[in-house]
C-alpha cells in the first residue's frame, strides 16, 4: 500500500501572525476580546472559558500546527486592567516556524483556568510554577503542587500586592524561623575563644 | 630557618619554641595543636550558587588549595570547615544548618560572597539576609563572586585566627 504524505506548502517563514489571529477570530468570534500587536508580535486576548478548544484547534489544525508550547506564564495587571490576571501561552510551530501568543483573562475573585496538560504534556511544570507564583488554579492538572517555594509557604510571591521583602520575621515560613530558633538554642555549645 | 646541629644547648626558634638538637622540640600544647589544625583545614564539599564555581577553581590545580593543606572532603563528618559558597535561600537554610551541625568540633565557617555575607542584591522574600543569622561565621569573604585569590586570603585569615586560639579542646562535654 502506497503511503502518500500530505504536506501543505506555505511560505517558509510560516503564516503571518496577523493571519493566525484572524483565523482564531473567525473560528471563535465570541471568545476573542482583543488582538494586540507590538514590534511584530501579535497577542490574541481571549476569555478563559473556551481556552482548551482554542488551544486544541491551534494545536491540531494542519495549517496552523502550533505543536510546541514555548512558554506558559502569567501576568498580574493589578490596578492596570479590569481583569487582573492574564495567563500567557507562547506557541510555535516546529514545521512551519510561525509564532502566536495567546493571553487568557483570569479574574481575581475566581483565579481558575482549565489545564493545558492534555494538549502539551510539557505544560505540567509550567502550570505548577504559575500556581506557585500567582495562585492561579489549573483545573484538571494531574499534580498541582508548589514547585519552587516550600509546600507550606503562604502567599503567592509574584503577585504585585505581595511584599517584595516577604513576610515579617514573626510571620515568616516556619521552616526558617525554626532554624533561627534552633541556632539560638545551640549557641551555648559554641566555642567563644 | 637553619639550625646549627652541632650546638649542644637549647636553641630558641621563636617566642615559646625551643629546639634541643638534633630532634627534640619544646613548645606549648596550644602551639602544636593550633599548628596542626591550621595546616589541615578540611572544608566540606558544599556549594550553593555561582560562588561554588570560584571555590572549585580555587581548589583546582591553578590556585591549588592543597598546598595549604586545605582538602575538600565529601562528608561533613570528616570535615572541619564549612565554606558557605552562594545565596542561602530560606528553603535551603535548614539544610545548611544540618550540614554545619554534622561537622565535629572544632569547626569553622567561612561566608563566601556577598550573598552569604549579607544577602547581597537579593533583598527578597526567599533569601536569607546573611548566613550569620543562623551560623557562627569566622571569616567573611566579600565579592560577587570573590576571585579565587580572595577566597585564598580568606582561608589564610582563618589560619591566622586558628593560630591565635588558646585552650580550644573539649574540657567538659
Amino acid at each position: 500500500m502506497a503511503v502518500t504524505e500530505v504536506r501543505i506548502t506555505i511560505h517558509p517563514a510560516g503564516l503571518n501572525p496577523k493571519d493566525i489571529a484572524e483565523k482564531i477570530k473567525k473560528r471563535f468570534p465570541d471568545q476573542v476580546v482583543d488582538v494586540a500587536e507590538f514590534s511584530g508580535q501579535v497577542s490574541v486576548i481571549v476569555k478563559r472559558d473556551q481556552i482548551i478548544p482554542i488551544l486544541k484547534y491551534l494545536h491540531d489544525d494542519p495549517i496552523l500546527s502550533l505543536d510546541h508550547l514555548q512558554d506558559l506564564t502569567a501576568v498580574d495587571y493589578l490596578n492596570k486592567k479590569e481583569v487582573r490576571f492574564e495567563v500567557v501561552y507562547n506557541l510555535y510551530s516546529i514545521r512551519y516556524r510561525h509564532h502566536i501568543r495567546i493571553r487568557a483573562q483570569v479574574t481575581e475573585n475566581d483565579p481558575k483556568i482549565n489545564s493545558s496538560v492534555p494538549i502539551w504534556a510539557g505544560a505540567d511544570w509550567h502550570e505548577r510554577e504559575c500556581f506557585d507564583m500567582f495562585g492561579i488554579v489549573f483545573t484538571g492538572h494531574p499534580d498541582l503542587r508548589r514547585i519552587l517555594m516550600p509546600e507550606d509557604w503562604e502567599g503567592y510571591p509574584l503577585r504585585k500586592d505581595y511584599p517584595l521583602q516577604g513576610p515579617a520575621l514573626e510571620n515568616d515560613w516556619p521552616g526558617f524561623t525554626e532554624v533561627l530558633k534552633r541556632s539560638k538554642e545551640l549557641k551555648e555549645f559554641e566555642w567563644e575563644g | 630557618m637553619l639550625i646549627d646541629t652541632s650546638a649542644t644547648g637549647l636553641v630558641t626558634l621563636d617566642d615559646g619554641t625551643k629546639i634541643l638538637p638534633p630532634n627534640l622540640i619544646i613548645t606549648s600544647l596550644d602551639k602544636i595543636v593550633n599548628w596542626g589544625r591550621l595546616s589541615s583545614i578540611w572544608p566540606t564539599t558544599f556549594g550553593l550558587a555561582c560562588c561554588a564555581i570560584e571555590m572549585m577553581a580555587a581548589g583546582a590545580s591553578h590556585y591549588d588549595f592543597d598546598r595549604f593543606g586545605i582538602i575538600f572532603r565529601g562528608s561533613p563528618r570528616q570535615a572541619d570547615c564549612l565554606i558557605v559558597a552562594g545565596t542561602v535561600t530560606k528553603k535551603m537554610a535548614p539544610v545548611v544548618r544540618r550540614v554545619y551541625d554534622q561537622i565535629p568540633e572544632p569547626r569553622y565557617v567561612v561566608a563566601m560572597g556577598s550573598c552569604a555575607c549579607t544577602g547581597g542584591v537579593f533583598r527578597t522574600y526567599s533569601t536569607v539576609q546573611g548566613c550569620d543569622t543562623f551560623l557562627p561565621v569566622d571569616v567573611y569573604v566579600p565579592g560577587c563572586p570573590p576571585r579565587p585569590e580572595t577566597l585564598l586570603e580568606g582561608m589564610m585569615l582563618l589560619q591566622e585566627k586558628i593560630r591565635k586560639e588558646h585552650f580550644r579542646w573539649s574540657p567538659w562535654r
